[in-house]
């Protein structure tokens, strides 16, 4: 009825050239929203095998885009911008299993591209467009809009096996079809909300029905820098599988013994109430929350037993065997060319399948570096050095090659010495002196006992600062986590730090890097599949960003120490090059 | 239903209804934008997302028989008082002696058939439930062509436990007559209908809510039908009037709309007897009985589950499609008397007078 009237009062109302002025504001409001978001889409073209649409997420050229999108093209392929050019793009990093690829057209540093907005804040009923190139329709390669309303949130569309998992996506009834993939999904404001990539079809052949689905932009962002660092990523598990008990609840039904669910505490029959801050009533929402989270990160898990809740962090594992997914995405890559008739597909299990070197044009050639587990791991590079520029405009680390010598109290305190050098690291502390060969393999002697590896990481560390990270054994950029992992109990959308990831002597380690500069993390596995020793930096106030102020340690559920320092000295040193280059 | 990922296979629409559902899309004018963005400075309108909101509260998930051969075991209903009563439409989903309705606050109901009118082809389910958020239903003359609705519906049987059902917007281009068939049957329905521009016309879909901008209930989502005349699939909603008669009719007792003066031939269905075959799932499903309804004609002519139809009225019929036509035949008032095979042995079970109506 409302809307007869109002229709009939707009038209009335525009005969006489008199149309309200919210109701103008509304209008220009849309048509602004709309020329944004179109002016950030990219199409995609991935030659015989057709092509997508993508969206600029940077000035320098980094676009979204679906997966299955790119996964035809390879590493190389063409982009047009929203103004009809056409340029090269190449490949950054791989998604496949929430069908996600980072793409990067080269050439430029001023493009306009939409901004993340959080898509946990949509509601079913929000207005929203979808910007992209349906049926690969456009000969001008301007982009078409399709507008709609969000139909619901939070929304589980199954798996295709292990990959194209759409968890917690977004479902419009605005038209997605066929070349929609990759594009944006975007609100009234024209601010990105999701990545359209998959719709419900039945009886009507490969055409909108009303029912489409994109991957929320929440769901990028934490994959975001795991995807600018070159990597073909792994979603999440939590080890343990789930069923609906007869009281509707979502109970642990198998977990595995090797998990870090079970180190934290999970059992058989123990209820799962909450992951990541989201409340789980349903084995679906448990999927959502899971689906949407990065292999590797640490997440709060509120689980009940006897009616008593317990919250633990749970480090989640991921979905896929480290071969697996390049395996899988090879697989695909096989099945898009045309096969030779009596051709033999038979490979011998767990071989990886050798990529065919691509055939770049010159624009890329320099831009792409294959390695396994990785897209592209030239981007890697390019995100290690980053994080490393950073490091070393913190402080003036170069000038502290001599020992470091850290003194304060501890949480009880009784005081404390910690002296790092190239040659040992050492602890005094109430219970005695622990002393490590820094220049061995770190992983015989995870001392001081009880830490699982204190002196190791701080060790690593300091050859991270002074040396910086392409000179510290084999050191990756690993992507992006929590800044705390605990807050994601407060909010979804959590602050997030880069992450280095080091192999040097025989340990594993991760340094988490805050925004200025400061390592405010360090994780050290002295063996794979254990806990790792786990140490929070707080930096001090007033000092130089990077010196430490308060240093936490953890080992497994139990709290090592508390490290109030007070003072931290340099010490001359004269041996310190020939130990840093041995 | 096969939802997959959104890849081009072919490069180019097929011309047809395609185009023109886009053009009625795009005829909306700047108009249609403003109200729908000051649609909260309406009186009594909040904004999509409150009307959608509030009107969700009040659309249930329905469960029952089906999940082979192409036929959902889900589709939509709509809860119209607070005591439980849900309307939907009568399907083979209802085939089941196990019902469940799901509200968005993820409570699970068992559902019991209350009845069906098989020319609107309704049915009305009742919960055990007090308190529940429920449309009212009113036999308020119909919308106006060009105004602007809301379908919520359980489609594709995407929202599952607590997830609140499908919204989808559009407009309703029409209202006429509905000439619409399914397979080789005519619809049995062919009074007024809304026509939706918005593909309500899914899996899961039919007995969702069609509500206007302040949320109220203007109309029920029709079952799957395609167009008699084009064969293009409809999407369609019964005007609030004609679910209101519906729902008003099946709880007197008279579930069974007067004959129309054009009829032709009756149509019934065995439900209106209490009898439940087992799901129509192949061309020639033999006819056996699955259940029969308490205190139903079928329950008290002693029919059993598992009895095999052979004979209706002495014709002999094969299939579930033959009950249905044998019953067709049986003028209404007229005894109807079912011939079963039960162990090996020829039954004989009188049902009593046909129930009045069930014309077309």
């Amino acid at each position: 009825m409302a809307g007869v009237a109002a229709s009939a009062l707009g038209t009335a109302a525009a005969a006489a050239g008199d149309v309200p002025a919210d109701v103008l504001a509304a209008e220009r409001q849309r048509i602004d929203a709309i020329a944004r978001g179109s002016r950030a889409a990219v199409a995609i073209f991935a030659g015989e095998a057709g092509g997508g649409s993508g969206v600029l997420i940077s000035a320098d050229g980094y676009a979204l885009t679906n997966f299955h999108v790119v996964q035809p093209a390879g590493v190389a392929m063409k982009c047009s911008l929203s103004d009809g050019r056409v340029e090269d793009a190449i490949l950054v990093g791989l998604d496949p299993t929430g069908d996600v690829a980072l793409v990067k057209v080269v050439g430029h540093t001023d493009l306009p591209f939409a901004e993340l907005a959080d898509s946990d804040e949509v509601e079913v009923g929000d207005f929203c467009f979808a910007a992209g190139n349906p049926f690969l329709l456009a000969t001008d390669l301007r982009p078409s809009i399709s507008a709609g309303i969000v139909s619901g949130v939070h929304r589980y569309q199954f798996p295709a096996g292990t990959i194209l998992e759409y968890a917690d996506c977004i479902q419009v009834d605005a038209a997605i079809n066929p070349g929609n993939s990759g594009g944006g999904l975007f609100d009234a404001r024209g601010r990105l909300i999701g990545i359209n990539g998959r719709a419900s079809f039945e009886k009507r052949g490969r055409v909108n029905v009303g029912v489409g689905y994109a991957i929320s932009a929440n769901q990028v962002r934490n994959f975001l820098g795991f995807l600018r660092g070159g990597r073909l990523v792994d979603h999440a598990t939590l080890g343990a599988t789930v069923g609906t008990d007869t009281d509707g609840r979502v109970v642990v039904s198998d977990i595995l013994e090797s998990s870090d669910a079970w180190r934290r505490g999970l059992r058989y029959d123990d209820e799962i109430v909450a992951v990541a801050g989201r409340p789980v009533r349903t084995v679906n929402a448990l999927k959502n929350v899971l689906g949407t989270l990065p292999a590797g990160w640490r997440v709060p898990l509120v689980y009940r037993r006897a009616g008593r809740p317990q919250e633990i962090l749970v480090r989640l594992a991921g979905l896929h065997r480290p071969t697996e997914l390049a395996r899988i995405v090879a697989a695909q890559e096989q099945e898009q060319q045309p096969k030779e008739p009596g051709q033999k597909q038979e490979r011998e299990p767990g071989q990886e399948p050798a990529r065919p070197a691509p055939q770049l044009p010159d624009t890329l050639r320099d831009l792409y570096e294959a390695r396994p587990g990785f897209a592209n791991h030239h981007f890697n590079i390019l995100e290690r050095d980053r994080v490393a520029a950073r490091i070393a405009t913190s402080a003036s680390w170069a000038g502290t090659a001599g020992a470091w010598v850290l003194r304060g109290r501890l949480g009880t305190g009784a005081p404390f010495r910690i002296v790092v050098s190239a040659e040992r690291a050492l602890i005094d502390l109430p219970t005695g002196t622990t002393e490590v060969d820094a220049t061995g393999e770190l992983d015989s002697d995870p001392g001081p006992p009880g830490s699982g590896g204190f002196l190791a990481a701080l060790s690593l560390w300091r050859r991270l600062l002074i040396a910086g990270p392409a000179h510290l054994g084999r050191t990756n950029y690993w992507g992006t986590q929590p800044r705390d992992p605990r807050g994601l109990a407060d909010t979804a959308s959590a602050a997030l730090v880069d992450v280095l990831e080091t192999s040097a002597a025989a340990v594993e380690a991760r340094f988490a890097v805050a925004p200025e500069g400061a390592v405010i993390g360090i994780e050290l596995w002295p063996t794979p599949d254990v806990d790792p020793c786990d140490v929070r930096i707080e930096p001090q106030p007033g000092r130089s960003a990077g010196m430490p102020g308060l240093i936490e340690v953890r080992h497994g559920d139990v709290l090592f120490g508390t490290f109030h320092v007070e003072e931290m000295t340099f010490e001359p040193g004269a041996s310190e090059a020939a130990g840093e280059t041995s | 239903m096969k939802p997959g990922p959104v890849k081009p296979r072919q490069r180019c629409v097929k011309p047809g209804q395609r185009r023109g559902r886009m053009a009625v899309l795009w005829l909306l004018p700047l108009v249609a934008v403003a109200v729908w963005c000051g649609a909260g400075g309406l009186a009594g309108a909040g904004t999509p997302v409150e009307t959608i909101a509030a009107a969700a509260r009040k659309v249930v998930k329905v469960y029952g028989a089906g999940g082979i051969r192409g036929l959902e075991s889900y589709q939509s209903g709509v809860l119209v008082s607070p005591d439980g009563h849900v309307v939907t439409v009568a399907s083979t989903v209802l085939d089941a002696d196990d019902i469940a309705c799901v509200l968005d606050d993820g409570r699970r109901f068992r559902a019991t058939l209350r009845g069906i009118d098989p020319r609107r082809e309704l049915a009305v389910l009742t919960l055990d439930g007090e308190d529940l958020p429920a449309f009212v239903l009113d036999e308020s003359p119909p919308l106006g062509v060009g105004s602007r609705v809301f379908a919520l519906s359980n489609l594709f049987g995407v929202a599952v436990g607590d997830e609140r059902v499908s919204a989808q917007h559009g407009v309703i281009a029409a209202l006429v007559p509905l000439a619409a068939r399914r397979g080789a049957y005519e619809a049995p329905f062919q009074g007024d209908v809304y026509v939706l521009d918005c593909t309500t016309n899914n899996p899961g879909s039919p007995g969702g809510a069609l509500v206007d901008l302040q949320g109220r209930l203007v109309g029920l989502l029709g079952k799957e039908l395609r167009s008699a005349a084009s064969g293009v699939w409809l999407n369609y909603a019964l005007p609030v009037a004609e679910v209101a008669r519906a729902h008003r009719e099946i709880l007197a007792g008279q579930p069974l709309a007067p004959p129309t003066a054009d009829a032709t031939a009756a149509v019934i269905d065995p439900l209106a007897l209490g009898l439940v075959l087992v799901p129509d799932l192949l061309d020639k499903t033999p006819p056996f009985v699955e259940s029969t309804r308490p205190d139903s004609a079928a329950a008290r002519a002693g029919l059993l589950p598992d009895d095999l139809v052979v004979a209706v009225n002495g014709r002999a019929v094969s299939s579930r499609s033959a009950v249905r036509q044998a019953l067709a035949i049986v003028a209404e008032g007229d005894p109807v008397r079912i011939t079963v095979v039960r162990a090996g042995s020829i039954v004989e079970c009188d049902l009593g007078p046909r129930p009045a109506g069930g014309r077309r």
